[in-house]
């Protein structure tokens, strides 16, 4: 069982959790993911490291509530266990000396974006940073990204804080701008990253994606995660999770993540119903 | 001796038409009678041949004679000296082929059912409660065993008894590996599987559960921690696919996915279980082995109204025990024989609506000794699916292997051991099972595991006056 140490609620429904697992925190590194299995009935999820603490022992994630298995892992408090915990899954991200480098942070992508910038900034590159979300309720971590980034553009789709802009805006005006960036990391929603991989093809700037699929094992078994980059299958668990976005198959990847569409919504109604029933309400 | 006549005992069965929708046990075992007649037919030889068939040398004529006898507790120590998980084997391993075929009985008769007796035998003493013998004095010598799989989990079992410290480490969140992932509920129940599990542990060994070798640590890191051995049992994991158009459609699953998310994480009892499963009305499974079997029977009880095998060669090629192709036929799957998948298609939304087919017929014997599918020109046709199961083999994973300088592998992925003691390239390294030989059976896993422990063993006491590692005599390429 895996202790949830600390938890911060950083928006209504993204929530943050310091999580004891001192074997995953010894070898994490910036880009990886773990899978979390919340109690014996539960699904494998994967959830990319929002940081870790070797000294402590620790590994910080941050969800956001949208179904059954992340509403479920919202009600659990300092103190509580988890059934599993495993990690540190995938490839690391790839860092080194590139000069200027961009990090897009989307909604609950901010908190995969934070440390590949941290470690980027560390390795000597100039950080550029655009952190966006729907509205300013759901932003989080400004801060954190403001002293790890050279620069720090805030956005939200409503204007209800910093710029009203998709994440895409201020890119493709950087990039306009001739900023001599060599490569770009963006990591949110699907159809986010999408376009930040559009907006960044016609500038030639490599852009690297973080893509979040179903999977069940998490270790290269099952093939529930794979996808098409340059007209390849790959395993996003241990190909990835990284790959150019300007390479990725965005249909493909969308279409696969619907598959369980109708038992998502089947399960969270359960939830909803009565968060201990597991389902018999309706079974 | 009248005892040659008694006919060898049938197992009961659930019927097809009840148990096609049920995931519940297929076979029901002996009663204490059936047992003991069974028993009876045995010869007793001087000379076992059954037990040079078995890969872990059960001591097969002696539990036997203690089932005659009624000393059901004797039976199970006796099977358990060999066999650590004997009610998992005598549920899956292929007997026919290996200790009954040997059976003296089976020249004019029908062999002891030698498998079902184990079962029995083992049922027996779980029921009754298991005991735990006394492991050896402490070596002060530490194992780290990889993959909780049939391979790992006898050679953690064994290794313990013999008086090591051993930690066992699974990557997954429960251990059993293919027996707990892989084969479905209604051929090996998993309360069977988690309490032979159970029984290695109190053997003394340290299951370390969610800990992937390869990302938490390394084989080199596990030997430079103070391990004096490890033993990589990882078991082949990956699954293949066909590399043919809409290969990645919705609706299209490897083995490994459907029957995990079945199985380990339990989707036919979804919504209890949070994990979930789309078996389909019309499901298409690729491939003729157990997998394609189990794969093709759990989206029978899923709900599926038809199953077809698509399979290229004929039903005499087909790698399936015989008697799961016998059960999966009772149960109404069809088989579509010489038959090869060229394409999966797909709709508008991304989901399969059917996979295209061509004819094949049987040429000249290939590599393997088996007639190659060869095809019949202008002869494709569609079948109308809305999911397809991909049931064509695995590999091994290859996390294991991360930075772990001098371990040989071939380039089908496996690793390079010896036969006998399991001794890969890298000394105090050895492996057994499926990530040796590719995919093969639990026994034979078992078997490698087996083998391993014992010169694990030797070598920790001994330590080894002989070099590491000698070249094989030059066998056929794999």
């Amino acid at each position: 069982m895996y202790r949830i140490v600390a938890r911060e609620d950083l928006a209504p429904v993204t929530k943050l959790f310091v999580v004891d697992a001192p074997e995953v925190a010894c070898k994490a590194e910036p880009g990886q993911f773990v899978i979390v299995v919340v109690d014996e009935h539960g699904e494998r999820i994967p959830l990319t490291v929002a940081d870790y603490d070797r000294r402590a022992g620790t590994i910080t994630i941050i969800f956001q509530e949208v179904g059954k298995t992340t509403r479920l892992l919202g009600t659990k408090r300092p103190g509580d266990e988890l059934y599993a915990f495993t990690g540190p899954l995938g490839l690391p991200t790839e860092i080194e000396h590139y000069g200027t480098v961009m990090c897009i942070g989307g909604g609950v992508g901010i908190a995969p974006i934070y440390p590949i910038a941290r470690a980027l900034r560390a390795a000597g590159n100039r950080v550029i940073s655009i952190i966006g979300a729907r509205s300013r309720d759901l932003l989080f971590w400004e801060e954190r990204m403001r002293e790890v980034s050279d620069e720090l553009v805030v956005t939200t789709d409503d204007g209800s804080y910093g710029r009203k802009a998709l994440v895409t805006v201020p890119e493709k005006e950087i990039l306009e701008a001739g900023a001599p960036v060599a490569r770009i990391w963006g990591i949110g929603p699907a159809v986010m990253m999408k376009f930040v991989s559009l907006t960044s093809k016609p500038f030639g700037v490599k852009t690297i994606v973080s893509l979040n699929t179903i999977m069940v094992d998490g270790t290269g078994m099952c093939g529930a995660c794979r996808i098409e980059v340059a007209g390849k299958t790959r395993f996003v668990c241990v190909d990835g999770p990284e790959f150019d976005g300007h390479e990725v198959n965005w249909d493909l990847l969308m279409a696969r993540q619907r598959i369980y569409l109708d038992e998502e919504k089947r399960a969270l109604l359960d939830f909803e119903k009565c968060p201990s029933c597991r389902g018999e309400t309706t079974a | 001796m009248p005892r040659e006549r008694i006919p060898r005992h049938e197992m009961p069965r659930q019927k097809p038409e009840v148990r096609r929708h049920n995931f519940e046990e297929v076979a029901l075992g002996y009663s204490q009678e059936e047992a003991i007649a069974e028993a009876k037919r045995c010869l007793q030889c001087k000379k076992p041949a059954c037990v040079e068939g078995c890969p872990v040398q059960v001591r097969i004529p002696e539990f036997i004679g203690a089932l005659r006898n009624e000393d059901f507790r004797r039976a199970a120590e006796l099977l358990k000296d060999r066999n650590n998980l004997p009610a998992i084997c005598g549920r899956v391993c292929p007997q026919e082929t290996q200790c009954e075929i040997r059976c003296i009985l089976g020249r004019k008769d029908e062999p002891v059912a030698i498998g079902r007796l184990e079962r029995w035998a083992a049922d027996w003493e779980r029921k009754a409660g298991v005991q735990v013998p006394a492991p050896a004095p402490a070596t002060g010598k530490r194992v780290a065993v990889i993959g909780a799989g049939p391979a790992g989990l006898t050679c953690a079992a064994d290794l313990a008894r013999l008086g090591h410290q051993v930690t066992l480490y699974e990557a997954l969140h429960e251990p059993g590996g293919v027996l707990m992932y892989g084969i479905p509920e209604f051929r090996l129940p998993k309360d069977i599987v988690r309490s032979e599990v159970d029984y290695v542990r109190q053997l003394g060994v340290d299951l370390r559960l969610n800990s992937v070798i390869g990302k938490i640590r390394t084989v080199h890191e596990l030997l430079e921690e103070g391990f004096d051995a490890v033993f990589l049992g990882t078991g082949a994991g990956l699954p293949m696919f066909m590399d043919i158009p809409g290969e990645n459609l919705s609706g299209v699953y490897s083995a490994n996915e459907f029957l995990t998310r079945n199985n380990l994480m339990k989707a036919y009892l979804f919504p209890q279980y949070d994990t979930p499963i789309k078996a389909g009305r019309r499901v298409a499974v690729v491939g003729a082995g157990n997998v394609a079997m189990d794969a093709s029977r759990t989206a029978l009880r899923l709900g599926a109204e038809e199953v077809h095998i698509v399979y290229r060669r004929s039903r005499d090629e087909a790698p399936a025990r015989k008697e799961e192709l016998e059960n999966a036929e009772e149960e109404g799957i069809i088989f579509d024989f010489l038959t090869n998948p060229v394409a999966v298609l797909g709709d508008d939304k991304g989901w399969v609506r059917g996979l295209r087919c061509q004819r094949m017929a049987l040429g000249e014997p290939d590599a393997s000794g088996r007639r190659r599918p060869v095809p019949i020109p202008d002869s494709e046709f569609d079948v109308d699916v809305d999911t397809v199961i991909m049931a064509l083999g695995t590999r091994p994973n290859p996390m294991v292997f991360a930075n772990a300088v001098g371990l040989e592998r071939t380039r089908h992925g496996t690793v390079v051991a010896n036969e006998e003691t399991g001794r890969t390239k890298l000394e105090r390294v050895w492996a057994g099972g499926d990530i040796v030989t590719g995919a093969a059976t639990v026994i034979s896993a078992m078997g490698a595991g087996k083998r391993a422990a014992a010169d694990i063993n030797a070598y920790l006491c001994n330590g080894s006056p002989e070099p590491w590692w000698e070249e094989p005599a030059p066998a056929t390429a794999s």
